[in-house]
């Protein structure tokens, strides 16, 4: 019982500050909202089971990603400056993308997928597992995406720099 | 009425999962057309690449336990999520510099 009130909680937080995020006045608020969802996001990730990823995404978005938001926010934004949206009538016709769209896949998703319902018990993922698997290139293994993500965050770091760098 | 038998009968169904990453997907795209500035526009895509992190490892639990496919999809998600961001606030510092504005209106003024 204490797994779904958990899950229900979470679901909860992450519905409310998802839209609170994109509907909010000030930008600092929106990110700090943002910040909600994403430490509830680490949350389910740990009720379905995956240490591992829970870990990763606090250390990288609630950490990382964050920082640099409230950076860029602090450098760009002028102090006690409402943000402007853009013109009621796109406001409108972009609620009503997404509610159609919300609507689309929420009947698909109830429709198809209602058959799969049992969790089934898995081991926990162990460290060693973790690593034979991503320093391996048999089937299963996963040395050649590990490689390129290493070698786009050189290109990132190099290129993030050369752009924001002060001429 | 199946979906409140199972959840009394001690199992949170993979749907409220989905439906959970649909929410936060569509919130995201409501942000990401209705907003001006940059900067919002950037928080929307995180809201909506983190709900397609949440689907790829509920897909993941739910249809193939024991395997890891989606786990490293998500994980390889996030760390080119960062990588994004990081390039996409270089680009809006720089903008920022340029025209003291982050509002994608006045984008075109780039070109003078």
């Amino acid at each position: 019982m204490a797994h779904q009130i958990i899950f229900f909680v979470l679901a909860l937080i992450i519905a409310i500050f998802s839209i609170l995020a994109v509907t909010s006045k000030r930008i600092i608020r929106s990110a700090t909202y943002l910040l909600f969802v994403l430490l509830s996001t680490a949350g389910l990730y740990l009720l379905l089971g995956y240490n591992y990823l829970f870990a990763v995404q606090i250390a990288v978005y609630a950490g990382g990603v964050m920082v640099l938001f409230i950076f860029a926010i602090l450098l760009t934004n002028k102090p006690g400056e409402n943000l402007k949206t853009e013109l009621p009538v796109r406001r409108v016709v972009a609620g009503a993308t997404a509610v159609a769209g919300l609507a689309f896949c929420a009947h698909i998703i109830y429709w198809n997928i209602k058959k799969v319902t049992v969790l089934v018990e898995q081991a926990d993922l162990t460290p060693q597992q973790l690593g034979h698997s991503l320093m391996g290139t048999d089937k299963y293994q996963y040395l050649l995406p590990f490689e390129t993500i290493s070698i786009l965050l050189l290109a990132c770091i190099v290129g993030a720099i050369m752009i924001a760098r002060r001429r | 009425m199946d979906i409140l038998n199972n959840i009394l009968a001690g199992q949170v169904p993979m749907e409220l999962y989905l439906g959970v990453s649909l929410i936060m997907f569509f919130a995201g795209v409501y942000g990401f057309l209705s907003r001006r500035s940059m900067l919002m526009i950037l928080i929307s895509i995180e809201l909506m690449l983190n709900a397609a992190d949440l689907n790829f490892v509920t897909f993941n639990r739910y249809l193939f336990p024991g395997q890891l496919e989606g786990f490293y999809f998500a994980l390889f998600t996030i760390a080119i999520a960062a990588c994004e961001t990081a390039v996409a606030i270089a680009i809006i510092i720089n903008i920022y510099r340029n025209l003291s504005s982050v509002e994608v209106g006045n984008l075109d003024q780039m070109k003078e």
